[in-house]
């Protein structure tokens, strides 16, 4: 009895260090990226690079900066953003106060996992087949359309895990106060998962900017700030992997700096959401 | 889930059909503003969810539209198992890109899978709630991290260990097994390839695999533990069998990520054609890379377009059939647990 009991202690140790040290190695690995893109990036960052656009000598280390993608990812990502919030709204109300529990909303839901699942740069290539029938060339807009295709069902998951939270008496009470579906839908649900909005925004905001896969197709790049909507534009994946991919140090060290850049904006984008919906989340009733 | 696919295939149809029927059925006449909105409101609702559903069709008739060119002039067995790329002269072949992936995503899933489900274990049931606190946004932010900057760090940190450190060493010691043995001094390789994405796909199974395990009673842990079990023996015993559907999806939710993800593998991982791997430390060209790195040229060749497209169409029905699985386990899982 004794002997078996230490067997069980030992046992119990071993797999206990076993699952701390596999949590351990993973944690350090994570803040090891962190801590190398910090270590890499801070030293060939400044001012320059952050509000001016590339020099005509910028590729072989000469003066310059990258606003130009700066610019073009913050308009690919919030311009995505924008149109998948545009349909994934009314997919997600319409799941809850419409289609709630029938066929067509499992149908719905099954294609969402779907597109989720569909790798980014399958995207890029579906969009690129678009614009090639549509006659369209590498530009802000196809970038926009292909994004907001990538983000649609992120979005639209994030919003449909939220308004499932919200009670179910709530909406009886709006039915009981004789409203109609869509009063209920747009005055009641909507304003209860506001936070949740927000949260799914960012989220999908911060995955569209750092998706480098569906824009090579079809935003192109470019060294200019991007003033229209048919222009190619430049974005900050495509600065990093563009830069690295150059032989001169000094252009590495750029790349560098700009992975920074996305890596803080990203950051700041995470922490931003949580701050958002702590706020927000004052508000609804649970 | 067989009906369900095929309800997909007739979605278009459907849909029509379903709103045929509720104009039909909807007899009584609307005659203040606030009914016209909601009728049109509905509407507009749902030809919304017609546009999801729609896209999944639109998506794999576009690519296979674009590949027929290539399907025609070649057999699918042709394209799938041949081994030569030569663009210039019309071979196509896909199987050392096929080859490519399955060897990343194979060794990202060795290392990445054990050691995720112990962190997993050691969230769920070992820790304190204040490091579960403190590691949930970690792990939100790290998904979250574009694929470009672990790309970055694996150019900056993981090839130089593996052509430093890892290839010598496992060479000297293991270098007469094949899959060990290697011949390229670069560090560029499957290996380095594998650990980027297989910590890319971290936080992904962690925190799925911690939900899961999450959802099993805490009643059940303690009739374990009162019964006299370590805690040990409860998570092998109880909590383990139980969450076991729900983690064999988060592993397929992180295989097909990796099979999907591109820029970061393709910095990493050399993007040699036309040589079938056969040790770790050997280049491959996985499918994502091959559509990333040949999309400019693509229109100049004949039949090159129709061919990446096809890879792209390879790439994206395999990794829906395993991400449409998983999320399938996952949410009945969840929504048993009543969550």
């Amino acid at each position: 009895m004794k002997k078996r009991l230490n067997r069980q202690t030992l046992e119990e140790a071993i797999f206990k260090g076993l699952a701390g040290g596999a949590f351990l190695i993973m944690a350090a690995a994570l803040f090891f990226i962190l801590v190398t893109v910090l270590v890499k990036g801070l030293p060939a960052l400044n001012w320059q690079m952050l509000t001016q656009v590339p020099t005509a000598g910028y590729y072989v280390g000469k003066e310059g900066g990258i606003l130009n993608a700066i610019l073009g990812s913050l308009y690919l990502a919030a311009g995505g953003t924008l149109l998948a919030l545009l349909l994934s709204l009314p997919i997600a109300l319409y799941l809850e106060v419409y289609a709630r529990g029938t066929r067509w909303a499992n149908m719905v839901r099954l294609s969402m996992d779907v597109l989720w699942g569909i790798p980014s740069i399958v995207y890029g290539a579906f969009g690129f087949t678009l614009m090639l029938a549509l006659g369209m060339r590498a530009s802000l807009l196809g970038g926009i359309i292909t994004l907001a295709l990538v983000e649609l069902p992120i979005m639209t998951r994030a919003m449909d895990e939220v308004i499932r939270l919200i009670p179910f008496e709530l909406k009886e009470v709006s039915y009981a106060l004789g409203s109609t579906r869509l009063e209920t839908a747009m005055k009641v649900v909507f304003r209860q998962m506001l936070p949740g909005i927000v949260t799914a925004m960012l989220l999908a905001f911060g995955r569209g900017i750092g998706d480098a896969a569906s824009v090579l197709f079809t935003a192109g790049y470019t060294d200019r700030v991007p003033t229209s909507l048919l222009r190619p534009v430049a974005s900050l994946p495509l600065a990093v992997f563009f830069q690295l991919g150059t032989p001169y140090p000094e252009v590495q060290q750029r790349a560098y700096a700009a992975a920074l850049i996305l890596t803080l904006i990203i950051m700041f984008v995470s922490l931003g959401s949580r701050w958002i919906a702590g706020r927000l989340s004052q508000n609804v009733i649970k | 889930m067989c009906s369900e696919v095929l309800a997909v295939a007739y979605s278009p149809f459907l849909s029509w059909a379903m709103l045929m029927k509720q104009k039909t059925t909807q007899k009584d006449v609307c005659y203040t503003m606030r009914c016209h909105k909601e009728r049109w409101g509905g509407r507009l609702f749902f030809f919304a969810t017609v546009m999801p559903v729609a896209l999944v069709l639109i998506i794999f008739v576009a690519l296979l539209l674009r590949t027929r060119p290539i399907l025609e002039a070649k057999s699918i067995s042709e394209l799938l198992l041949g081994q030569v790329w030569l663009p210039f002269q019309g071979e196509f072949g896909f199987f050392p890109f096929i080859m490519g992936t399955l060897w990343v995503t194979a060794v990202a899933l060795i290392l990445a899978v054990p050691l995720c489900l112990l962190s997993a274990i050691y969230l769920s049931e070992y820790s304190r709630p204040s490091t579960v606190a403190l590691m949930k946004p970690v792990l939100d932010l790290l998904a979250g991290i574009p694929s470009v900057v672990y790309g970055v760090w694996g150019m900056l940190a993981v090839v130089p260990a593996v052509q430093k450190f890892i290839a010598p060493l496992l060479g000297k010691w293991l270098g007469s097994i094949s899959l060990f043995s290697s011949d390229n001094p670069t560090g560029f390789s499957i290996l380095s390839g594998g650990i980027v994405l297989a910590v890319m796909v971290a936080p992904v199974i962690i925190s799925v695999a911690y939900e899961v395990m999450r959802t099993v009673p805490f009643g059940m842990r303690e009739a374990s533990l009162a019964v006299g079990a370590t805690q040990w023996q409860t998570i092998r015993y109880v909590v383990m069998p139980q969450a076991m559907p729900g983690i064999v999806a988060a592993v397929v939710l992180g295989l097909s990520r990796a099979m999907g993800e591109t820029m970061a593998v393709l910095m990493v991982v050399g993007n040699v054609a036309n040589k079938l791997p056969r040790s770790i430390f050997d280049p491959a060209y996985p499918l994502p890379a091959l559509i990333a790195n040949n999309y400019g040229e693509m229109m100049s060749i004949p039949l090159y377009d129709a061919a990446l497209m096809g890879a792209a169409l390879v790439l994206m029905l395999v990794v829906v059939i395993f991400n449409v699985i998983s999320a399938l386990i996952l949410r009945q899982i969840l929504r048993r647990s009543g969550q």
